[in-house]
């Protein structure tokens, strides 16, 4: 990736993570602290890797997304509508009455959403479905999916693996969160689901680790998914919760809560000053 | 009697798979283990690249084939009855039911019938929770005229749909000829004014019997076959009720949240009658042979004859 390419990205992700926090506080509600740890890989997936069109967003031979993690929504939507899917404007909106930007994605409602989500474990599953289709269809579509590291702890999340993997689909990319926290606090405290990546090799899987915050990591470990060929692919990204907004990193009390008026101007300064920051690269 | 054909409605399940299958080749069906049972394993061997078997995974099965669904295609995900309706529930309300994908559900071996398997096995359960997803049709037909058409209409339905399929042989009594089949709309078997007896499933069979010696009795029964339990035919249901007086609803099912709840809701809102139903008594199954089982539970001709002659006062 060129030094513009990656500084494009990176003022993207500053952007992305401007609208999670804009719609998290228009809401009143939802999950910032996940958003923002999966915000990289959201914009590496829109401006660099997924072949989309947001004018045709049902377009039948595109690459499908499935936001297995569905309560980070709000980052899959800034994407979205920084990618062009719909105005930026409209993030604001999230989880009003009426809004097509429901607290967890509606294929029905919001342009760009592959699959209707947020029970946790199923996205995965769905995913696998669209990749053994695709093959299928004969299409040279790929199919994402991204999970947390919590959410795999749901015993359908290794059901879909255990298929993924006998199916031999290789165009299905699994994406793990690995921000380290979940709603009661740490994962390895919860109820472990370390070792991820040894899980993951013992159900079949190709495993990449990569820093998710790190786009020259991102670029080498989808590089590495679409050139496996036989069995699906895992990313594990190693991430930081609540990344870029300095009162929310590494706080799982950041999982599920709004920013209030005074947190979400610190939370926009930052944003902003980092924006500046990488804009005079 | 005697001369009957028998026909288990798991098997015109697998036999209207396979008919389709040749017609449409979007149509593509899942498995979880148990393809010789719920017989889609006679797709499979017509089409054996559209077959996938899941394992033993039912809640993975159902959100594949939402995924297989969003991708074009017409899924047809089976189990049985406990196991798909059952333990996959909220992958169902949640990957089928809430984005309204294209996934037909054919679940087998439903209610006390399964047998000698005991209550794991006999889902008494499934229309009470299939009914409570918004948008779901919900069908269990009586024979396998009627079996083979409901696959057919599910398939041609945009939209999820749960079948429901029973393991036992039953006679077959619908004349293919001159059967006509179409999703929400019941089916008067026998004309009758004194009570109306509506039922779905193997028990339609019993209730045209229990008419028919009713009518020996001098009680006018009218039969009425509900394959569709959701959305349900209203306005057969309130003249049925208007014009007879009094229901009585047969259902191979609890009687809580089925065929006899949705009829007394919606008479209790439309048409206040007395409703009398038959199914089981919100209590757990246990192990024998269908028939007996059957007769056990009180699903059967001459429960349904008994109960309509204490009904009327006769």
């Amino acid at each position: 990736m060129t030094a513009s390419e990656k500084k494009q990205l990176m003022a993207m992700a500053c952007k992305v993570r401007m609208g999670i926090i804009e719609g998290t506080h228009g809401a009143k509600a939802g999950h910032p602290g996940g958003s923002l740890s999966a915000a990289d890989v959201f914009t590496y997936l829109y401006f660099k890797e997924l072949n989309v069109d947001p004018k045709n967003p049902k377009w039948e031979d595109r690459d499908r997304f499935v936001l297995s993690k569905g309560h980070t929504a709000p980052g899959l939507y800034a994407a979205l509508a920084n990618r062009g899917f719909f105005p930026v404007e409209d993030l604001v909106t999230l989880r009003h009455v009426g809004s097509y930007l429901q607290g967890h994605p509606n294929m029905n409602t919001v342009p760009g959403v592959d699959m209707s989500t947020g029970s946790l474990g199923q996205g995965v599953s769905a995913a696998a479905g669209m990749a053994l289709m695709g093959k299928r269809q004969g299409k040279s579509c790929r199919v994402y999916t991204l999970l947390g590291d919590g959410e795999i702890e749901e015993g359908q999340v290794w059901e879909a693996m255990m298929f993924a993997h006998h199916y031999r689909l290789d165009n299905l990319c699994v994406i793990i969160d690995n921000n380290g926290l979940q709603i009661d606090g740490p994962v390895d405290q919860v109820m472990s689901p370390y070792p991820i990546v040894d899980k993951l090799r013992a159900f079949g899987l190709e495993t990449v680790e990569a820093d998710g915050h790190d786009f020259d990591q991102l670029e080498a470990a989808f590089a590495r998914a679409r050139q496996t060929k036989g069995v699906p692919t895992a990313i594990v990204m190693k991430t930081l919760k609540g990344k870029g907004v300095s009162y929310m990193e590494g706080q799982a009390g950041w999982h599920g809560k709004a920013p209030n008026d005074e947190e979400y101007e610190i939370a926009m300064n930052e944003l902003r000053a980092q924006l500046a920051q990488v804009e005079g690269m | 009697m005697a001369d009957v054909k028998k026909v288990a409605t798991r098997d015109s399940y697998g036999a209207a798979l396979k008919e389709l299958g040749a017609l449409h080749d979007d149509l593509i069906v899942f498995d979880a283990d148990l393809a010789g049972s719920t017989k889609t394993g006679v797709f499979q061997k017509a089409f054996p690249d559209r077959h996938f078997n899941c394992g033993i995974a039912e809640g993975n099965m159902m959100a594949v084939a939402a995924g297989a669904a969003a991708m074009g295609m017409v899924a047809f995900a089976s189990s049985f009855a406990m196991f798909a309706a059952g333990r996959a529930f909220e992958q169902i309300r949640n990957s089928v039911g809430y984005p309204q994908l294209n996934v037909k559900i054919g679940a087998t071996h439903g209610g006390i019938s399964v047998g000698e398997d005991g209550a794991s096995h006999q889902c008494c359960e499934d229309f009470a929770l299939m009914r409570s997803i918004p948008g779901m049709v919900v069908m269990s037909p009586a024979d396998d005229v009627e079996a083979r058409a409901a696959v057919k209409a599910a398939y041609a339905h945009q939209g999820p749909v749960y079948l429901r399929f029973g393991r036992l042989a039953v006679p077959v009594f619908h004349d293919e000829a001159n059967f006509q089949f179409e999703i929400g709309k019941g089916e008067v078997l026998q004309e009758g004014n004194d009570v109306a007896i509506i039922a779905n499933g193997l028990l339609v069979r019993e209730a045209i019997e229990a008419g028919k010696a009713l009518k020996e009795e001098g009680i006018s029964a009218r039969i009425i076959n509900l394959c569709t339990i959701k959305p349900l035919d209203e306005e057969l249901v309130v003249k049925a009720a208007r014009e007879c007086g009094r229901v009585i609803t047969c259902e191979e099912h609890s009687i809580v949240g089925g065929l006899g709840e949705a009829v007394s809701a919606l008479l209790s809102e439309k048409c206040p009658a007395p409703v009398r139903r038959i199914g089981i008594n919100d209590v757990f199954g246990y192990s024998g042979p269908a028939a007996a089982l059957l007769k056990e539970f009180g699903l059967s001709a001459e429960h349904i004859a008994e109960a309509a002659r204490d009904f009327c006062g006769k």
